[in-house]
């Protein structure tokens, strides 16, 4: 069907599509050859320069301390574990930092079309100040003029005496494991899977009948009685290990370090100046006649906003807000200025240098940074396909 | 087809330029020569080792050997370019070849001479780790650091020191490490850390630079060994031979007597053969480095022997106020020795 008249048949350079697939293919050679070459570039001159290369040095021991890890840590640990350590405390900011800039970047981007003057106004400052200062500035600005200007901790602020503010970070109780540990653990699982049971009898029965049934007290009810029973059949599931002050610095609870705080306050509230531009577009994309409309079948301004205009606005708001998040995960690097031990300071950094080996641990690095963001954009990609309109 | 020819033609050109461009190699000597200067990778701002004044010329003893290789190199101890590099940045530099020695405070140990593709050229400040501390927290010893919080900066042998030593005395501690020493010294003073650690040396120098330095005091123990010296790249013999002897030079001239001051004398009229052979009044010895005959000659006029440089960066007359103690000749004390030129 493709063949045109008079063209030849078999194999000529005249043939268009013969030419097409051999430029192709020269392509693909010309790529594959120049990956190889600096590969190999790379691999002689290391050599040549003796310059150890290759993975094994992540298990060798590290030797080195580090401020905080999520998992036990002590410095005969190999260099594969200062990876995981760095890893989750990336992630650990990424996360935090996620939620509240999220939450955050909601209300402002509501209060950013509030009719009350003082609270748009005040929405609008905030945006405008903080989307426009760099991210490191803002970083720098929490931990060297607010946190580390905070008294130290022989001298800490205490709130109730059970958390203690100082220039050595947030201290607060610890939760130790208790007897009741596994019930409690038990029956909040038997209560969140009794909250959705509840709320799918409960839009069933709306959507057969019409009758309106209340989803949310009847879940915390849930969610409040079915562990509180637990606790009083089985006992307290933890017990409180307080803050104390010995020595240098506190020690028993828990304690969120001043670069950890300073880090996700800055991110957070530097996203979250996007993230409420986000909203304010995405709820403005959905036309004022759907309001209208909602107001016309009887809805409240209420339901109106929940049921009707966000779903709607979410559509525009998912693809740029993923994009916010990948620079949240990606900004996480800036901790390097203030010491947080994160992939970038502490793998890319002081592994790099105590090894030496440049090539390796950079690459690890950027891979890491790249699955992150790719989870994050799969996650979202996914939850945008499912609130995607369906077109009938 | 044409379009085909054209596209192998410039496919062709780029990997030959690569390789051209990748497997060029030629002396470091060579190289700067052809460039006039040479590169030197400083720290990023330590008193008395390599700190840019208001004028933005960088004084400090680590400057001094790489103006003293210059002098010996061109006979001018202006054409050198100085580089401030951070802990963390300073191998990478050197491998990458983005400068042409690195001369920065950094610790000789057997990775960084082996496994990095560098080699060290010798040592011009025998140093060790020492815990600088606040006189409020009433802290005599290393030994009662128990809990502390400790500034380090990052990448550098003193993080893994200080994690050997407080392992080895079952002490706890919380390291937080920042890139430059700026930032480790301004969190002291501002309480996040109980103690800053680093070489004592640098202690003595970032103690001068703390807003009230009489608030803070050097504790006794010296916890490690931190022999400081120039690095370079491996596998240019010649280079590192050049670097090596600079520094040999300025120690065999301060075992001399020969200064700065009766240098150009003690060339022309000598009666030392010692003197002599190493101000190449006698002998081709600067021929060996491919240098100058009277490279030792530029040397000390223009930069000084080491006690000259060790004074004039470190000494009683500045504010860091070092002893010479092991850094003192090792005939008057110390471990400074130098092999004879001849």
């Amino acid at each position: 069907m493709q063949n045109q008249i008079g063209a030849p048949k078999g194999f000529s350079l005249t043939d268009p599509r013969v030419r097409a697939w051999l430029f192709q293919i020269i392509t693909v050679l010309a790529v594959i050859s120049l990956g190889w070459f600096l590969f190999d570039n790379t691999q002689t001159n290391l050599q040549h320069r003796g310059i150890t290369s290759g993975f094994g040095f992540l298990q060798n021991s590290a030797g080195f301390g580090i401020a905080q890890h999520l998992i036990d840590y002590k410095e005969s640990d190999s260099y594969a574990r200062v990876f995981l350590i760095g890893l989750l405390n990336t992630l650990l900011v990424t996360f935090i930092g996620i939620i509240l800039a999220t939450l955050l970047g909601f209300v402002l981007g509501v209060a950013r079309l509030s009719k009350n003057w003082m609270i748009n106004k005040l929405a609008t400052v905030y945006i405008e100040i903080f989307r426009n200062i760099p991210p490191l500035l803002q970083i720098l600005f929490w931990y060297f003029a607010v946190f580390l200007t905070l008294p130290g901790p022989r001298a800490a602020h205490s709130i109730l005496g059970y958390f203690f503010v100082s220039s050595r970070g947030l201290n607060m109780p610890a939760a130790i494991p208790a007897e009741g540990v596994w019930p409690f653990v038990i029956a909040v699982v038997i209560a969140i899977v009794a909250i959705v049971v509840m709320s799918k009898w409960a839009t069933k029965r709306f959507e057969e009948t019409g009758v309106p049934f209340h989803k949310f007290w009847a879940g915390l009810a849930l969610i409040v009685v079915i562990p509180a029973l637990s606790m009083l059949i089985f006992g307290v599931p933890v017990h409180w290990e307080l803050a104390q002050l010995q020595g240098f610095n506190f020690v028993g609870g828990w304690v969120m370090i001043p670069e950890l705080l300073a880090l996700t306050l800055a991110l957070t509230v530097y996203t979250a100046a996007f993230i409420a531009e986000i909203v304010r577009s995405g709820i403005k994309s959905v036309s004022h006649g759907q309001t209208e409309a909602a107001h016309s079948l009887g809805l409240r301004n209420g339901p109106t906003l929940r049921k009707v205009i966000i779903p709607q606005a979410m559509r525009v708001i998912i693809p740029p807000l993923t994009s916010q998040y990948l620079n949240l995960a990606k900004n996480s690097s800036l901790a390097a200025g203030i010491g947080y031990p994160e992939m970038v300071s502490l793998f890319a950094g002081t592994v790099l240098n105590q090894t030496g080996q440049a090539i390796e641990v950079i690459a690890i690095t950027m891979s890491v940074y790249l699955a992150i963001s790719i989870s994050i954009s799969l996650l979202m990609n996914w939850y945008n396909k499912r609130i995607a309109l369906i077109e009938r | 087809m044409k379009m085909l020819k054209s596209t192998l033609a410039v496919l062709t050109a780029a990997t030959a330029l690569g390789v051209a461009s990748f497997a060029q190699a030629g002396t470091t000597l060579d190289a700067i020569q052809k460039k006039g200067f040479i590169q030197c990778g400083v720290s990023d701002g330590l008193p008395g080792f390599s700190v840019a004044d208001s004028t933005g010329k960088i004084n400090g003893i680590d400057a001094d050997v790489c103006r003293a290789v210059a002098a010996a190199v061109f006979g001018d101890a202006t054409k050198v370019k100085f580089s401030q590099l951070n802990a963390k940045e300073r191998f990478t530099a050197l491998q990458s070849g983005e400068i042409d020695v690195l001369s920065r405070n950094t610790t000789w140990t057997s990775s960084r001479d082996a496994g990095m593709g560098l080699v060290f050229a010798g040592v011009t400040y025998y140093d060790g780790v020492g815990f600088l501390v606040n006189k409020k927290l009433g802290v005599k010893s290393a030994a009662e650091l128990d809990g502390a919080t400790i500034c380090i900066q990052a990448g550098t042998t003193t993080e893994l020191n200080v994690a050997d030593y407080f392992r080895g005395k079952g002490l706890k501690y919380t390291p937080i490490t920042f890139d430059t020493s700026d930032e480790s010294a301004k969190s002291l003073e501002s309480g996040r850390c109980d103690v800053l650690t680093s070489d004592k040396s640098q202690l003595y120098a970032q103690r001068s630079k703390l807003g009230s330095p009489n608030d803070y005091v050097v504790l006794p123990e010296t916890i490690s060994k931190e022999p400081l010296g120039p690095v370079v790249r491996r596998g240019d013999e010649d280079w590192m031979a050049i670097v090596k002897w600079t520094l040999f030079a300025m120690l065999n001239a301060e075992e001399a007597g020969v200064t700065s001051k009766n240098v150009e004398e003690e060339a022309k009229s000598t009666k030392n053969p010692d003197v002599g052979r190493l101000l190449g009044a006698d002998g081709e010895y600067g021929k060996d480095l491919k240098l100058r005959k009277d490279w030792v000659v530029q040397i000390v006029k223009q930069v000084g022997n080491y006690g000259e440089v060790f004074e004039r960066n470190l000494g009683k007359n500045t504010p860091l106020a070092i002893d010479r103690g092991q850094n003192a000749l090792w005939n008057n004390g110390g471990i400074q020795y130098a092999p004879p030129v001849r």
